[in-house]
């Protein structure tokens, strides 16, 4: 795209001396206003100060009236364009002090040791959490079982293709099945997890259980064995997000041309080679975009893991976020949980970016 | 009677049998996946009304297998029985109502409204934020998606603690803001790329400002799509657990928490659970019937470009 806004405006903003030392005052003054509350909170915090301070609001109100008047200053420094400004910056600043500050207080917090419940604050202790971690079998075995977790993706992009090539056809009450279908991503993980995890796998009187015993398996347990648990979460998160990728999908089956399937079917190309050599070529940006998004909301996956199993048998079924979450609440200890959780993000980036990379590389050859 | 003379071609007969073959495997597997997709909830709802006897002996549909009762909804304090007396399980259960609803709605406004600003914005105007041009900031507002929950989880903890946020509404929406905001700025984005420029310009010609012209030419345009992002934030919200569990105790703490908290206690008192899970999933499959397009619409949004 070429340079200069979309769209584009001619303003004869005439800023004079006066303005622009107001917008400076503005944004500097708010400025000292913020260092002076952080200045004081910490002070309290640390007993320099006669009175104590119960919180470190002070220092949230003053960041807020920091940004007020930086979002003010742009109009009063820029004019027009300020008012540009105005349509990005206030996202931007929630953003920042809502990730950028709690990312950098986490990097902190990751080299020290804190318990939470215990009287005395952090302590800095190096690199001692990334040795334990190093050490720490339960950690390995929950990344190992998220790679599972992720590859379980495969087959839920199946079902959901072929469940979104289904309602794409013709069909009869379309919109009912499509209701129907939507139906499990509308439910939350924690009900999910009682009522499909919870009552009707249990072992007695679960409809589940009935059926499995009907079909012959004499002793149906969903939670006993690691392989069959771990099974087990995966077809329950599979559950709730099949219908994400089948809509995503259905949308891109619908923007496909009609003509082009048509061509295909004059030129004499049966439906099953139309599919490989049409629909699936045409349908790959979007495969990819849907299996991104989900392959994001699966590193996610707790909810159902700490309800219905917490990791169990042994850690079987254990995702990082589970991992940690019971670390934490096990042994409130914030700084080696953060430690993990930011390897783990590391671990995301490094792995998303390859992925991308590798996925641009095979879209758009450069021979 | 005379014969018949014309046939149809043995081949189109069978071709025939092979239409119907294919119609009946389609429906088959659709009305497969329905079952799949429904009768958790249908297991869960007449759950509800069982007694004992009932879940033991695996009874499945209500007047023929057995007779509905309200012992689960007597639990909630939500039955006919109970309506006009005292019940503190009942308000209880409402307070946990309500605050799902407030966080979850107040974020899904919040993220609507600094979405679609900064994504108007981005579709629009060329910024440059130090080094930071349009790209550069649209990447920094999705690539929060990656960011998975449990990083900011443990700092947000300290933090608000040192805030005194813990266990209040107000943490907890901004939390949730954050959470949904890359995506409402994806599909908001989307939206307003679709939109002409011509519209704004020639409001701007007839004298409106540029805020004057986003809020009155643009906005009515985009509405449906900012329903779509909102629907879409608000089924992310209201199932949030995560934080939820871990950032409130008492005052704040939201359904899904309620739920999750009872599920240990219950043994196989399973009509008080399914009661309780009914009444949290009941606003969201509502929902879900009445807005399907707008769900759909929001999540067709970055698929198709």
């Amino acid at each position: 795209m070429s340079q200069g806004d979309l769209l584009h405006v001619v303003t004869g903003d005439d800023i004079g001396d006066r303005r622009r030392f107001i917008g400076k005052t503005l944004i500097w003054g708010s400025f000292a206003i913020v260092v002076a509350a952080f200045a004081m909170c910490a002070m309290a915090q640390t007993g320099y100060l006669a009175w104590e301070l119960a919180n470190w609001r002070p220092a949230l109100y003053a960041y807020l009236l920091w940004a007020t008047c930086l979002c003010i200053a742009q109009v009063v420094l820029h004019g027009e364009q300020g008012k540009r400004t105005l349509f990005v910056l206030p996202a931007t600043l929630f953003v920042v002090a809502m990730v950028i500050f709690p990312l950098i207080f986490a990097l902190t917090l990751a080299f020290s040791n804190w318990n939470l419940s215990a009287f005395e604050g952090p302590r800095f202790n190096g690199l001692d959490n990334v040795r334990q971690m190093w050490a720490d079998p339960f950690y390995w075995n929950a990344l190992k079982n998220m790679v599972y977790y992720t590859l379980a993706i495969l087959v839920e992009y199946s079902i959901a293709f072929g469940l979104a090539l289904i309602q794409a056809s013709q069909i009869r009450a379309r919109k009912f099945f499509r209701v129907a279908f939507l139906m499990p991503l509308m439910l939350s993980p924690v009900a999910v997890s009682w009522m499909v995890g919870k009552s009707m796998l249990e072992i007695r009187f679960g409809p589940i259980s009935r059926l499995a015993r009907w079909l012959g398996w004499d002793r149906p347990s969903f939670f006993g064995d690691p392989e069959i648990a771990r099974l087990t979460i995966m077809i329950m998160d599979a559950w709730t997000f099949i219908p994400f990728m089948m809509i995503m999908l259905l949308a891109g089956l619908q923007a496909i041309p009609r003509e082009v399937q048509e061509a295909a079917r004059v030129d004499g190309a049966s439906g099953w080679r139309s599919f490989w050599e049409v629909t699936f070529p045409l349908m790959l940006p979007v495969s990819l975009t849907a299996i991104l998004i989900r392959i994001i909301f699966k590193l996610k996956l707790a909810d159902i893991i700490i309800n219905v199993t917490s990791g169990g048998p042994g850690g079987a079924t254990d995702s990082v976020t589970s991992f940690i979450f019971r670390e934490y609440r096990d042994r409130s200890n914030v700084g080696y949980g953060t430690l993990l959780a930011i390897v783990y993000l590391v671990l995301i980036v490094v792995a998303i970016t390859v992925f991308m990379k590798a996925v641009d590389r095979w879209m758009n050859p450069r021979y | 009677m005379a014969e018949q003379i014309f046939h149809d071609h043995s081949s189109d007969l069978s071709y025939k049998a092979k239409w119907y073959a294919g119609r009946v495997a389609v429906y088959g597997i659709l009305i497969f996946w329905t079952v799949v997709c429904l009768f958790p909830i249908y297991w869960t709802v007449t759950t509800s009304f069982k007694l004992a006897p009932n879940v033991m002996q695996g009874h499945m549909i209500p007047l023929v297998d057995f007779w509905p009762a309200w012992k689960g909804w007597d639990s909630l304090g939500l039955s006919p029985r109970l309506a006009g007396q005292e019940s503190t399980v009942r308000e209880e259960f409402l307070k946990r109502f309500t605050n799902s609803a407030i966080t979850s709605v107040s974020a899904s406004v919040l993220a609507v409204v600094l979405g679609s600003l900064a994504a108007y914005g981005l579709s629009r105007f060329r910024y440059k934020f130090g080094f930071m041009r349009n790209p550069d900031i649209s990447f920094f507002f999705l690539s929060q998606l990656i960011l998975p929950p449990v990083v900011l989880a443990l700092p947000f903890l300290v933090l608000y603690r040192s805030l005194d946020l813990l266990d209040t509404r107000i943490g907890l929406i901004l939390l949730y803001t954050l959470t949904v905001l890359p995506i409402v700025i994806w599909i908001m984005r989307d939206q307003f790329q679709s939109i002409p420029v011509e519209l704004e310009e020639a409001a701007l010609v007839d004298g409106l400002s540029i805020w004057q012209a986003f809020l009155t030419i643009v906005m009515p345009i985009a509405l449906p799509g900012m329903v779509a992002a909102f629907i879409l934030s608000l089924v992310l919200t209201w199932n949030e657990y995560f934080f939820a569990a871990l950032l409130t105790s008492t005052d704040a703490k939201t359904l899904p928490v309620m739920v999750a908290s009872q599920t240990g206690s219950q043994g196989i008192n399973w009509w008080a659970m399914a009661a309780l899970s009914t009444a949290a999933i009941v606003p969201l499959i509502i929902i879900g019937v009445v807005l399907e397009r707008f769900i759909i619409k929001g999540m067709a949004a970055g698929a198709v470009k």
